[in-house]
């Protein structure tokens, strides 16, 4: 991975015209160039600074315990070891299930009801509609704290503490960030299509479900992306919630084997060092499957937040 | 409604309020009230009562198998003479002061480097995200593993420059500053934030810059600074609301189950003695307590942070 930029970085500072591109200055003075070389060089070296603890990570789940802290980017004895071991120490297969289970229903059910609010605020004209959106937004800044031990009682009082629901029903109800998000996507959308559905008889389900959610795929996806990550690495969450350990999810199980071979327990750490990498690629291959997305929904919310 | 509106007595009422009562009106709000109903279902079941019942709770003993039973100011007092309140204010405090500007800043700077790097930002800004990806769980590891005070790797590099590096994970006064600098790999959506806005800068601004002579500095300073303070701004606010509920890392690092061989006061986060006070020892009414301080803390902190950024912060046109 390293070696790749390491390799391009010649062709990349070189390249002509690479930089301001369209602009009027077509000769470029060498010191921009050496300006641009210094950048780059600068940009690859904070890249190994980035990426190398999870190479450190991957790397020190395939060693034996004893050379765990040796700091060696390839095994001196590389070996599958650690995860057998993991796999007899503990139910990892039934984590991984539950916690897909929980991402796969909290991510979906918040996309839904968050783009039906958001469709709501976004197309619907009526009084109060400017207030209630406040509300919404307002929300946001409440912190998490003051609502975790009344909303704990909610579920208690359902007898639902100990299940996996209160992980991710709460998300039917939708989220204001992504109502936000959403409702920035649906007030883009031009109003003809709608109206022209709406001559044809079409009723509002009918436009928001066949017309208003395929134009904005992208910000539903995005959602989804979001809170997939959202819920996947929640720790607070299944730490109030989980009690038996067949419930874990995978980071609520990785802490319990922190607990177990960390710095309190019994110092095995290729163990916790290997759950950590198994708790850890899922997101890395979601993040590469959804990489463009990622990317432009942090720079849309975040530029017009 | 309808009844008034026909009546001709009403007359002084504008004829926009008549209109607003018009059967299609009615028909597109109740349209709309139908798409927004599961927000306001969820509103008042988990944010309204909660508030509602949480203010209740704090002037309550509660530990779950019991009823309440109203104690009026009492936990309040209690928070007064805490010690750990103090203890964890204090160090969530200084978290805060070190994570904040040093994170920022460290935003700011890739976001300037990534600017200057033409076609190959787009790899370069993929590679500083990728770890904000990394479960805050698997970064508390990674912070016990990488900046463990003898084999760590953290350790290993300052030594190659001579630098005999602290014990980060077990020296009180190294904890926060350690839990600080491994935030910053997760730096990598701010980055892409301040990005954004650096590359919505209108070009004229810089050309012009350039005729008046301005240097790279004085342009940063005069022209990229002013134009991305919106950006800016929205990073400090949301990372310091964050900071002030540091919770995963420190406790997946310093606390749980039979860790005791670290000494976890100097990381005794707020929110983490909340979560101890509610869940582990089941003092409900006094968490909720402590869950009202930490709100009022964070509402003064950005009220404080809006009014500055009124002086600081430029708006293009509109206002958000």
């Amino acid at each position: 991975m390293t070696a790749v930029p390491a390799a391009a970085t010649p062709e990349v500072a070189v390249a002509p015209g690479a930089a301001e591109g369209a602009g009027p200055r077509r000769t470029q003075p060498a010191r921009r160039r050496w300006t641009r070389a210094i950048v780059v060089t600068t940009l690859v070296a904070l890249t190994v600074v980035f990426i190398y603890p999870l190479i450190w990570l991957l790397s020190a789940s395939f060693k034996p315990r004893a050379e765990v802290f040796d700091n060696r980017l390839i095994p001196a004895t590389p070996t599958l070891e650690n995860y057998v071991t993991v796999w007899q120490e503990a139910p990892l297969a039934l984590w991984l299930v539950n916690t897909l289970v929980v991402t796969a229903l909290a991510a979906g059910t918040v996309t839904l009801s968050s783009a039906l609010v958001a469709w709501g605020f976004a197309y619907f004209r009526f009084r109060g509609r400017g207030a209630l959106f406040g509300l919404v937004l307002a929300t946001m800044m409440l912190p998490g704290a003051v609502t975790l031990i009344p909303t704990f009682l909610i579920w208690n009082a359902l007898g639902l503490v100990g299940t996996n629901v209160p992980l991710w029903a709460g998300n039917m109800f939708g989220s204001a960030f992504y109502i936000f998000l959403l409702r920035q996507f649906f007030l883009g959308l031009p109003r003809e299509p709608f109206e022209a559905a709406k001559l044809d008889g079409a009723n509002n389900w009918v436009m928001f479900w066949r017309i208003a959610v395929p134009l904005c795929r992208p910000a539903i996806v995005l959602t989804f992306l979001f809170e997939a990550q959202a819920s996947w690495t929640d720790l607070m969450r299944p730490l109030v919630y989980l009690q038996d350990s067949s419930t874990y999810t995978i980071p609520r199980g990785l802490k319990a084997l922190i607990d177990q071979f960390g710095p309190g327990g019994e110092s095995q750490w290729e163990v916790v060092v290997t759950a950590s990498v198994i708790t850890t690629v899922p997101m890395i291959v979601l993040f590469f499957l959804g990489q463009r997305h990622f990317v432009q929904g942090i720079s849309t919310t975040g530029s017009k937040g | 409604m309808t009844s008034a509106a026909a009546a001709p007595a009403a007359a002084p009422a504008p004829p926009s309020r008549r209109r607003r009562a018009s059967p299609s009106a009615r028909r597109e709000r109740n349209a709309g009230l139908r798409f927004i109903s599961p927000w306001i279902v969820g509103f008042l079941v988990f944010t309204a009562w909660p508030i509602l019942y949480s203010a209740y709770l704090s002037l309550t003993d509660y530990d779950v198998l019991t009823d309440p039973t109203f104690v009026g100011t009492e936990n309040y007092e209690r928070m007064a003479t805490d010690p750990k309140v103090r203890l964890a204010l204090w160090n969530t405090l200084q978290y805060t002061i070190i994570q904040v500007p040093l994170y920022v800043v460290v935003a700011l700077a890739l976001a300037l480097l990534l600017n200057q790097a033409g076609r190959s930002a787009g790899f370069f800004r993929t590679a500083f995200f990728i770890p904000k990806m990394t479960p805050p769980v698997a970064v508390g590891v990674l912070l016990l593993l990488l900046f463990n005070g003898q084999y760590g790797l953290v350790n290993e590099v300052l030594g190659v420059f001579g630098i005999d590096g602290p014990s980060w994970t077990t020296d009180a006064a190294w904890i926060k500053p350690g839990l600080a600098l491994i935030s910053l790999w997760s730096v990598g959506s701010s980055v892409i934030i301040l990005l954004a806005a650096l590359r919505d800068v209108p070009a004229e601004l810089y050309d012009a810059a350039r005729v008046d002579g301005a240097g790279w500095w004085r342009r940063t300073r005069t022209v990229t600074l002013p134009m991305i303070s919106g950006a800016l701004f929205f990073v400090t606010v949301v990372n310091t609301i964050a900071a002030f509920q540091m919770f995963t890392e420190a406790y997946s690092a310093y606390f749980g189950a039979g860790n005791s061989t670290y000494s976890n006061d100097a990381a005794l986060f707020y929110v983490i003695y909340l979560f101890r006070e509610g869940f582990e020892q089941l003092h409900m009414g006094y968490a909720s307590a402590l869950a009202w301080l930490l709100f009022v803390v964070i509402m003064l902190v950005t009220a404080v942070q809006l009014v500055v950024s009124r002086r600081l912060v430029y708006y293009e046109g509109e206002q958000r």
